[in-house]
């Protein structure tokens, strides 16, 4: 059976632009899917092409089994919630969200009787007869939440809606955003550059680069099993090794090798044969790090470094062990450790280790995607040195 | 310290420069002598006067016709010819913004020649019509600026959200469209309105016999008619103008409170 809604091969371009490029995805019903990635990576165009106001060159969508491809905004049972809201300001919220239903020419009752129900879900009874000029950035998009729900559409696209409000609104409404795809279950696909956003709210997130998908998963795979260098870096951190693989240990794992390491071990579920290259990238809070040589067995890596730099953040220390030519991020909750009283300073030697489950091969990789990275602090200047 | 007087005394005197002349013409319309040199006593009879004479309630009826007329036509082009300059953006836009920009600036005398040379050309017969369509052609870039101006502060995507929510483009252009950008209408109608009214140059070009509007009227009673009944005319006129101006400030200020 087809899933719920199907993005089939779907392409636009403007221009020479070519702004999404042959993508399917296919979102199952009630699901909170979100589309992520940087500016300019055709998430908001794929939207657009959900919500109607983009036709697309080629490729298919389908609603509930339906070809939805070529029907118009107001022939699809899906509706927005615009970045800027778009609230009719010279209606009331209450005449904002029962503008749809009056579209529709419902009886004046029914269509009171609906708005009223809305106006208690997004908590804005007292606004009910203010202009959107007289309410607030957080009750505005309260207004434009119900203006979509009232229409009951089988998808509710969300295009970047919290972009506009300050942090501390920002997390507010994720929470209430939360609760209203809980409470009415409706399948919401949700356009945001914020990782966390997504991370935090979403079922699945489809990873987006230069029109196409890099990966979809839930936020864990994203996370824990990046397939491209994009992926790893794009969402948090990472540390990414250039190697070559050596022949299996086991099942599962291959020897591996990285200039200036000793040999290392690493999980290969992709069966990248001996002597292919192979891209590695490893989170910076899976690494250990202390002065003793830790007795690890079997499957874990350990190699020596040198402390370059630290940063303590409070919640964690931020450490730069530098290994040959590879400066490696590292991250720890802890800067004292319970064998090693001294806390780790600059240019320490010391042991840093990782299991081999927790280095990931990559299947893709670009040396731009570096720069998405947060860089070692060589920019703090000489004075740095202690 | 003390600040200087002089901006005041200048400010005041230029006022006085403008307004003692308008304050003489409409104290001399209720003036009861012939002729302004004194004061003979407060009397309505030039307006009487003014309501027996034919030929100028003739003119006001041709001015009042062409200046609904050339309003409703150049609100119409004007309002869709802001669309369009907003919406789309293009070199061919920037060229019609040009187009539309540049009868703002261009001289009247110009406008009325090259119309009447236009006209004459095409063969049209000069007259009630002719000056229509050369007052439509100043007053669709009034409006269309007005309306423009407003257009750019309005956030385009209620026009998708109204899609989105079902409308089709009927009902988007009524019930979204049309109650947005009315205050912007409404203020350049009037301003069409007035410009219309007062419109001398152009129309005096243009028009034939038996199209005589009222400030071409004015003009040729200041040769042949009495002055007295010309104060009274003129008194009418400005406080009609007095009105439409004053109306316009209000929907345009009003509408800025608001949002």
């Amino acid at each position: 059976m087809a899933e719920f809604l199907e993005i089939e091969n779907v392409s636009k371009s403007f221009g020479s632009l070519c702004a999404v490029d042959k993508i399917s995805l296919s979102i199952h019903r009630g699901e909170f899917f979100s589309l992520l990635g940087p500016s300019g990576c055709g998430k908001t165009t794929l939207l657009r092409m959900l919500a109607g106001f983009e036709r697309p060159d080629s490729g298919r969508i389908l609603l509930a089994g339906q070809d939805i491809t070529s029907h118009p905004p107001n022939k699809r049972k899906v509706n927005t919630i615009f970045q800027s809201y778009a609230l009719f300001p010279h209606l009331t919220v209450r005449q904002n969200i029962a503008f749809g239903l009056q579209v529709q020419k419902l009886p004046k009752a029914e269509i009171d009787a609906q708005v009223d129900k809305m106006l208690a879900l997004v908590q804005l009874e007292a606004e009910a007869d203010k202009k959107p000029a007289l309410i607030s950035g957080g009750q505005k998009q309260r207004v434009a939440v119900a203006r979509a729900l009232i229409m009951k559409p089988q998808v509710l696209l969300l295009d970047e809606p919290l972009a506009a409000l300050d942090l501390k609104l920002r997390q507010k409404m994720l929470l209430e955003l939360d609760i209203i795809h809980d409470e009415v279950g409706i399948t919401f696909v949700y356009v945001t550059h914020d990782q966390g956003e997504a991370m935090s709210l979403s079922d699945r997130i489809a990873v987006m680069n230069r029109g196409k998908t890099e990966q979809v998963g839930t936020p864990t795979e994203i996370y824990e099993a990046p397939r491209s260098s994009f992926v790893a870096a794009f969402i948090g951190d990472t540390n990414f090794f250039e190697g070559e693989a050596r022949e299996l240990v086991d099942k599962e794992y291959s020897r591996l090798k990285i200039e200036g390491f000793p040999d290392l071990v690493c999980f290969n579920d992709k069966n990248i044969s001996a002597g292919n290259p192979v891209y590695l990238s490893i989170r910076p809070e899976k690494f250990g790090i202390g002065r003793a040589k830790p007795s690890l067995g079997g499957k874990h890596n350990i190699v020596p470094g040198r402390v370059e730099d630290v940063i303590y953040l409070g919640g964690m220390t931020k450490y730069w062990v530098r290994v040959d030519e590879y400066k490696i991020a590292i991250n720890q909750q802890h800067n004292r450790f319970y064998l090693d009283e001294e806390p780790i300073r600059w240019n320490d030697d010391v042991w840093i280790w990782w299991h081999a489950d927790d280095g990931f091969m990559l299947e893709r990789y670009s040396e731009a995607d570096e720069n998405l990275m947060s860089l070692p602090p060589e920019s703090l200047g000489e004075g740095a040195e202690p | 310290m003390k600040r200087s007087r002089l901006p005041f005394v200048v400010t005041i005197g230029v006022l006085i420069f403008f307004y003692l002349p308008i304050m003489v013409l409409v104290v001399n319309s209720f003036n009861a002598s012939t002729y302004g040199g004194h004061w003979g006593g407060f009397s309505l009879r030039w307006y009487l006067k003014l309501m027996g004479q034919r030929d100028i309630l003739l003119a006001l009826e041709n001015t009042i016709i062409i200046a609904i007329s050339a309003t409703l036509a150049s609100c119409i082009l004007g309002t869709t010819a802001a669309f369009a300059l907003h919406y789309y953006k293009s070199a061919l836009q920037r060229c019609h913004f040009i187009l539309i920009y540049t009868p703002l600036v261009v001289p009247e005398i110009l406008m009325g020649m090259s119309l009447l040379l236009a006209f004459v050309a095409v063969g049209v017969r000069l007259g009630l019509f002719t000056i229509f369509l050369a007052h439509v052609t100043f007053c669709v870039s009034y409006v269309a600026m007005v309306v423009l101006a407003r257009l750019q502060d309005f956030d385009m995507a209620v026009i998708e959200a109204a899609q989105d929510l079902g409308a089709n483009w009927w009902v988007t252009t009524w019930r979204v469209l049309a109650p947005m950008l009315a205050p912007g209408i409404a203020s350049g109608a009037l301003l069409a309105l007035t410009l219309s009214v007062d419109d001398f140059v152009i129309s005096f070009f243009v028009a034939g016999p038996g199209s005589t509007t009222l400030p071409i009227r004015i003009y040729s009673m200041i040769k042949f008619g009495s002055p007295a009944v010309l104060n009274a005319l003129s008194t009418i006129l400005l406080a009609v103008t007095f009105i439409l101006v004053w109306a316009s400030q209000r929907l345009t200020t009003n509408k800025e409170k608001a949002t």
